[in-house]
């Protein structure tokens, strides 16, 4: 055996964990779960019985009244990320900067803005948002849903007034966001700010010519984390109808399986026009 | 015109414009009046509706019925009431909840933190077939939502007969498919990949073993990494609800669960006592237990988190 092949398989069974886990509890139910969509799943007393169906399933996300309801909720939820995620990263980078910038009591606001990262779980933001303790209420005392109201056309208004409504959650939602970013910048050389204000650039022109640049990467990094945690969000709309209908006798865990798949596809869609906005530009070659 | 000129000469040496704005404007962020007090405004506006939320709870678990419905008592409760505390923990059954709490959130964290370890390790340091194509898989088990595959999963747990136990949490932080295992994975992979060759090339010389050469040289050197992972693991574990309520089921005891079915199970603590009706204050008290354990987490190892980041390649290439 030579050194090469050795050191593979020692490589091999560093990850060999890994490579079961993925086939048994990833690759192995990912295809159950293509199969379920293709059929009439039934649970008998020993197990599960399939009887194939074709793309009945898939018709009737189409057809059914649950279909309805999961289009309706689909719809709902692609809305939500294209207005939060924009946001979400928009407010982690200003937080990020902000808390990188030589400011008192630095570590206490870091305190603050990082409690996100451990609370928000979904069973606590919903006790929070029921019980009034969101803070949304301290946002409607102001007015400023009123004035978006009658200000601004109606299809518009209602996603961004429910979106001050739920400014909480898209605050909470940003921990992690604004951990990455601040460390992304750190890791700027600090010589690069001193040799640009020898060079007479004010702060505005440090920002959008250092920094912002300097987090594109990780811009993409924070896309996706974010698109993952609202698509799988416990409050989310779409993740749990796929529950109820697991446990709803009429539809199962065929159609549950199927409308699983569309949401998987929606979220892809999502995903990759995140990954083509933010693409690594391979240099122009001269 | 020339006493015009002078005079203009001698008001601008006066002003000194430049450094008026070097005051107001600086040179950075955090230099320059204005600029510094929009930065504090931010930060403590914002920094308040994040505070908010804990203030309310704090300060309304606190409270009497009576001062909860009095318009006239806000933020400041008349009086310490630990009555709602005592009430939540008896509804929760705190104590024992939180013990098996911690064996679906301690245990998958740990184990999490050395499988991922152990992966990233492997990635890291060896080549091997397929190592780029394994890679990306390990990116793409990040990105399919868990819905997808917790179906024929809580089919296959159930054949197995783990379901409504422990295991069926603790299963898949072992082969690396526990709440964000991916990114674990990819913290051990950044660090591990920019340890120095020269390291374990010393190590190998001196005749250690692979394994040895991982245990004696590469976990120590990666501590921080492994607290970070840790207490993320830990804390994530601890807030994911969806599928330990799906394959847990209700009865079984973790504190997150009894408080999504808070009602319910204050009715079964508290049978046919209609003068102690459920309020804001005993449910907020309840998610302030629910929180607490994570609050003292966070706050006794607060540095973890945030240094870890830097110092982890989560931010990296």
């Amino acid at each position: 055996m030579t050194k090469k092949t050795r050191k593979a398989l020692i490589g091999y069974s560093f990850i060999g964990l890994w490579i079961i886990g993925f086939l048994g509890l990833m690759v192995y139910p990912l295809i159950n779960s293509l199969i379920y969509s293709f059929s009439k799943v039934t649970i008998t007393g020993t197990g599960i019985k399939l009887n194939f169906t074709g793309w009945d399933n898939f018709v009737s996300v189409f057809t059914s009244e649950q279909g309805f309801i999961f289009r309706e909720r689909l719809v709902d939820f692609a809305i939500q990320l294209a207005l939060y995620v924009p946001i979400i990263i928009v407010f982690s980078i200003i937080i990020a900067v902000l808390i990188n910038a030589k400011i008192r009591f630095r570590g206490f606001f870091r305190m603050i803005y990082f409690l996100p990262v451990i609370i928000s779980s979904g069973p606590v933001i919903n006790e929070l948002i029921t019980q009034g303790a969101s803070g949304s209420s301290f946002i409607e005392s102001y007015g400023v849903i009123t004035m978006i109201e009658q200000n601004l056309p109606s299809f518009l208004a209602e996603p961004i007034s429910e979106m001050f409504q739920q400014i909480i959650v898209i605050f909470w939602f940003s921990g992690v966001q604004i951990l990455i970013f601040l460390a992304g910048l750190q890791k700027i050389d600090t010589s690069i700010y001193e040799a640009c204000s020898i060079d007479g650039a004010g702060p505005w022109e440090i920002f959008w010519k250092i920094t912002l640049p300097s987090l594109k990467n990780l811009v993409l990094i924070n896309l996706i984390f974010t698109i993952v945690s609202l698509a799988t969000f416990e409050g989310n709309g779409v993740i749990n109808l796929i529950v109820e209908n697991m446990n709803n006798p009429l539809t199962g865990y065929g159609f549950a399986s199927a409308i699983a798949w569309c949401y998987f596809l929606v979220v892809c869609i999502f995903l990759g026009i995140a990954a083509f906005l933010f693409r690594n530009k391979k240099p122009t070659q001269y | 015109m020339d006493k015009v000129k002078l005079y203009l000469d001698k008001i601008k040496k006066f002003i000194r414009v430049d450094k008026i704005k070097k005051i107001l404007f600086g040179r950075n962020l955090s230099d320059g009046l204005i600029l510094r007090s929009i930065v504090y405004l931010l930060l403590i506006s914002i920094g308040f509706v994040y505070l908010y939320p804990m203030l309310y709870m704090l300060s309304y678990s606190f409270m009497k019925p009576q001062d909860i419905t009095n318009p006239m008592v806000i933020w400041v409760p008349t009086e310490l009431y630990f009555e709602n505390f005592n009430k939540a923990i008896i509804t929760l059954k705190y104590f024992e909840t939180l013990l098996s709490s911690l064996t679906i959130t301690l245990v998958p964290a740990i184990i999490q933190t050395i499988v991922c370890s152990l992966i990233g390790y492997g990635f890291a340091r060896y080549n091997f077939p397929l190592k780029k194509t394994l890679l990306f898989l390990v990116l793409v088990t990040f990105i399919v939502p868990i819905q997808v595959y917790t179906i024929p999963r809580y089919v296959m747990f159930h054949q197995f007969g783990i379901l409504e136990t422990a295991l069926s949490i603790i299963i898949p932080s072992i082969f690396g498919q526990g709440v964000n295992s991916a990114i674990f994975i990819l913290i051990f992979y950044q660090f591990f990949r920019i340890i120095p060759n020269a390291f374990f090339e010393a190590a190998e010389i001196e005749g250690a073993g692979d394994y040895k050469i991982f245990f004696k040289i590469a976990v120590p050197l990666a501590i921080p990494s492994y607290i970070t992972s840790f207490l993320f693991g830990f804390v994530w574990y601890w807030n994911e609800t969806y599928i330990s309520s799906l394959f847990l089921g209700q009865d079984f005891q973790s504190l997150q669960i009894k408080l999504a079915y808070f009602v319910s199970q204050f009715a079964a603590s508290y049978p046919n006592e209609e003068a102690q009706r459920l309020n804001e204050g005993i449910r907020l008290a309840a998610t302030l237990l629910i929180i607490l354990p994570m609050l003292l987490v966070y706050f006794i190892m607060q540095r973890y988190f945030i240094e870890g980041v830097e110092k982890s390649g989560i931010a990296g290439e």
